[in-house]
């Protein structure tokens, strides 16, 4: 499943505290590999929200009932857009009240599409705002860019319906589409039309397909990673080595950008940055591609790592994730491998999230073969 | 032509007098509250030190800290109030939200929302709420606010919504200051409204500072116009300059590296500025710093618009060295170097003192570094040149080695081998390279607009056209203009072949004299 220990949390509901918060923007941006935009502005409405008293519950998604009913949300669209239109946890909670309208029946708790990044800390607004308790998990375990590439996704799970809200008064309802890959291309446009953001509450999930199929405690996990690198940040130790051991993660290669190309095409941010190497890599070059997430990294002319496994560049210094949009020349980073949700490791997993799907012609190989994670 | 530089850093007032490219005169006096008094007397000493050489100066050109430093010591700020056109969105992180709270204490002077702004494609989100605007104009009147910054969403793409917006301010409000976000940054609302109200707040302080600067050069009776600069290297007319003290921010730093690549000749290369408290790094292109495209924060504030790409570490002659453990700052003594260092008759070991018992220089009292173990200054110089040489090396960008151009009051901590640097160059009247870096600033223009129905050719030629016309109106002249950077967007999404082109163009002052007109 997961790559941290099996551990169950002790507690089936916590409240997190505004620390978890601060150590959560941290986590989320590690495990965005490069993408689910940015998580400040989304950190600056949850510290106004819990100045203002509000509060976050955490519950362990074993237990939540079979029959629960659990609201999966994310922010969609291009982060550039995001920049200019500020997330704001009022129309986050629009779409779930959209849906709750939809399906005649309230939610009994939310959970992120997506761990990685801005889109981890999406559910929390509205948790905070709307009193729903958060779903320790999520469906991806990472970020990714499609709405077919999740764990219910793979799992064939039911894609419709989906609710979007615009900051004006257009509602928008997908009741019902043929497949994950059309939901994509509907919404996707749908986005566009309105502005290129737009907070969504996709297919809701039960709390029997959370608990098969959703991957667990990333919430945990984030909040942990967090922790762990502040902790490390406050001992003057190195945040990198404490995200490997924390995430059981692979120091890949460690050096410095030199060069970023990128490319907006069909709405995503494609490209790739060249990292010439550093103390046990000087000499070395490794150039990682992108596209929204850092996809696949290249050692010379050799793979070394590659999606599903999470592929994280790191500030060397700060352990500070790095996000495709804001890599630039004369960074210093890390770059780690952390494995992947085991749910990508089958064939249909990998059919929709392996090397092949963002268009590279080689055979998936993890870093953490043969280990049992 | 001849033309006098001057820096007025938080510590020191530096001067230089150039004849083309050659120092004729330089002059170091210590900067005064009033700054007006400092700016004086070091006017009026480079101009007895140069003689009958000062008669024909024809330019003065002034860089300040003064506005980084009101930011950063919350002093002589005025209040801002900030008119934000995003509505319906982005109603939760209003403006001065993310600002450190003693700061936005000082400076909110109201904050008010309204319906508008564009979205990525230039289409308007909502129509603007005009009479909501009006409505905030007349409260930032009555609540005697004197100035106010606007922002608008997407802006930087097109202006349109704070243009009207500003309309309106100037017909409710006439005597209040207005800064629109689109002059200053780019996309990022946050950022960029940050920029604006910054800016706004310091509109009180640039109208004095620029007005003492006036007065000074009057009072030195030199017929010559006066400039400011700006953190990209180049100068503008002082009453354009009174309009965007946030240019000014870094401008020394800026002015320092320029002023180096003038002394050593060399225009591709790192800088190292090392001072009393700091030293900084830079990295020169083509003889300009190489801009930063990241959020820099100023003062705790996060900003994202034009500025020199430094990196800022806690090195400096007056950096405060710990023998049991060996620990090199990051306290330092600053200006109190010369009361404070063992080598000024102090108790305070500081990396001067490091230096002198090297014999890295001569400096002081000798025989008080004298009894320092010699196991000790070794480990604290190691420990100074590795700090130097890692920081130098995280901002170089390519493989290749550059040379590294060492200056200020500290270049002798500056290691003679580092990784990466082909050689270390000291240049003569280095203490002073950033008055000779605004002395030798060129005057700059520049066009950002979005061009229809052009070729990609045209619509660049169009822009430099029309930003060589605004660097001959700031006073450069026609035959010395030169581009310096060219950006085009092609906005796939707007109707009719929209391209955005940005062109920067730079140029010497014209050797003429100030007439009537000035």
């Amino acid at each position: 499943m997961t790559t941290l220990a099996q551990r169950t949390p002790s507690q089936a509901r916590r409240a997190l505290t505004a620390e978890d918060i601060e150590a959560l923007a941290i986590g989320t941006w590690i495990l965005g590999t490069g993408g689910g935009g940015d998580p400040y502005h989304k950190l600056l409405n949850l510290r106004m929200l819990y100045e203002a008293g509000h509060e976050v519950t955490l519950i362990d998604p074993m237990s939540l009932a079979d029959d629960a009913l659990v609201a999966i949300l994310s922010n969609m669209g291009a982060p550039l857009v995001g920049q200019e239109r500020l997330a704001d946890p009022e129309f986050a909670m629009k779409p779930v009240r959209m849906m709750e309208e939809h399906l005649g029946r309230k939610f009994d708790a939310v959970m992120a599409l997506e761990i990685g990044g801005g889109n981890g800390m999406h559910p929390m607004q509205v948790a905070a705002l709307g009193g729903y308790p958060v779903v320790d998990a999520d469906t991806m375990g990472r970020a990714y860019p499609e709405a077919q590439m999740t764990s219910v996704a793979v799992a064939g799970l039911r894609c419709f319906p989906l609710t979007m809200a615009d900051i004006r008064d257009n509602e928008i309802v997908i009741p019902r589409a043929a497949s994950w890959r059309w939901m994509e291309r509907i919404s996707r446009k749908a986005c566009a039309e309105i502005g290129s953001v737009a907070a969504t509450c996709k297919a809701p999930r039960t709390g029997a397909e959370v608990k098969q199929h959703g991957v667990l405690y990333t919430v945990s996990k984030a909040i942990e990673l967090g922790t762990e690198v502040l902790a490390a940040r406050a001992a003057h130790a190195n945040p990198i080595d404490a995200v490997l051991k924390t995430a059981r993660g692979k120091l890949m290669f460690t050096g410095k950008v030199t060069d970023v190309e990128r490319r907006a095409t069909e709405g995503f941010l494609r490209g790739k940055a060249r990292i010439e190497g550093l103390n046990d890599n000087a000499g070395q070059t490794l150039t990682v591609h992108f596209q929204n997430e850092y996809s696949v990294a290249f050692l010379g002319e050799e793979p070394v790592v590659m999606t599903p496994d999470l592929i994280c560049l790191l500030d060397s210094v700060s352990g500070d994730g790095i996000g495709t949009d804001v890599l630039r020349f004369g960074q210093r980073v890390s770059v780690l491998a952390l494995p992947a949700p085991e749910v990508f490791l089958s064939a249909a997993g990998l059919a929709a999230v392996g090397p092949r799907a963002f268009g590279f012609d080689i055979d998936f190989t993890s870093v953490f073969k043969g280990e049992q994670a | 032509m001849k033309r006098i530089g001057i820096d007025v850093g938080g510590t020191n007032t530096d001067a230089a007098l150039l004849d083309g490219e050659r120092v004729i005169a330089a002059v170091k006096t210590f900067t005064t509250a009033d700054v007006t008094s400092g700016v004086r007397s070091a006017l009026s000493d480079l101009v007895a030190r140069a003689g009958d050489a000062a008669h024909d100066v024809v330019a003065v050109m002034i860089g300040t800290t003064h506005y980084t430093n009101a930011v950063v010591e919350r002093r002589n700020l005025g209040r801002a109030a900030a008119i934000r056109v995003s509505l319906p969105a982005s109603a939760s992180l209003i403006p001065f939200c993310d600002w450190p709270r003693d700061l936005a204490a000082k400076v909110n002077g109201g904050t008010y929302l309204v319906e508008g702004g564009h979205e990525f494609d230039g289409r308007p989100v909502v129509e603007m709420d005009e009479r909501a605007v009006a409505e905030a104009a007349r409260r930032i009147r009555a609540d005697g606010i004197p100035a106010v910054a606007i922002s608008a969403t997407f802006s930087p793409l097109t202006a349109e919504c704070e243009e009207r917006a500003a309309e309106i301010l100037r017909n409710e409000a006439p005597d209040v200051h207005v800064t629109l976000s689109s002059t200053l940054g780019r996309i990022g609302l946050l950022e960029r409204e940050n920029v604006a109200l910054m800016n706004a707040s310091l509109i009180g302080l640039a109208r004095e500072t620029t007005q003492a600067f006036v007065d000074a050069v009057a009072a030195s009776g030199l017929n010559a116009q006066l400039y400011i600069t700006q953190n990209d290297g180049t100068v503008v007319l002082a009453e354009a300059a009174r309009e965007f003290p946030v240019f000014s921010f870094a401008s020394g730093p800026t002015n320092s590296m320029r002023g180096a690549a003038l002394l050593a000749g060399i225009e591709d290369a790192m800088v190292c500025d090392v001072g009393g408290t700091t030293a900084d790094i830079g990295c020169l292109v083509r003889g300009f710093p190489r801009e930063a495209n990241n959020v820099v924060e100023v003062g705790g504030v996060r900003t994202l618009f034009r500025m020199p790409d430094l990196l800022s570490i806690a090195i400096g002659g007056g950096t405060i060295v710990q023998r049991e453990p060996l620990a090199v700052g990051p306290q330092s003594v600053g200006y109190r170097l010369g009361q404070e260092a063992l080598v000024f008759g102090g108790d305070t070991v500081t990396a001067t003192d490091i230096a002198v018992a090297s014999g890295l220089i001569d400096l002081g009292d000798k025989s008080r570094v004298a009894g320092l173990p010699g196991d000790f200054v070794r480990a604290a110089l190691a420990q100074i040149h590795a700090a130097i040489a890692e920081n130098v090396d995280r901002m170089k960008t390519d493989a290749t080695e550059v040379p590294l151009l060492a200056v200020g009051g500290g270049a002798m901590l500056i290691p003679d081998t580092l990784p990466g640097i082909s050689e270390v160059v000291h240049v003569p009247h280095h203490e002073v390279a950033n008055a000779v870096g605004a002395a030798m600033a060129q005057i700059s223009g520049e066009t950002d607009r979005i061009y229809r129905d052009m070729d990609r050719e045209d619509a660049i030629a169009a822009a430099r056209e029309a930003a060589i016309a605004a660097a001959v109106e700031a006073g450069a002249d026609a035959a010395t203009i030169k581009v310096i950077d060219v950006e085009d967007l092609p906005l796939s999404y707007l109707p009719g072949r929209a391209i955005r082109t940005r062109v920067r163009v730079v140029g010497e002052a014209r050797a003429v004299r100030p007439g009537a007109a000035a």
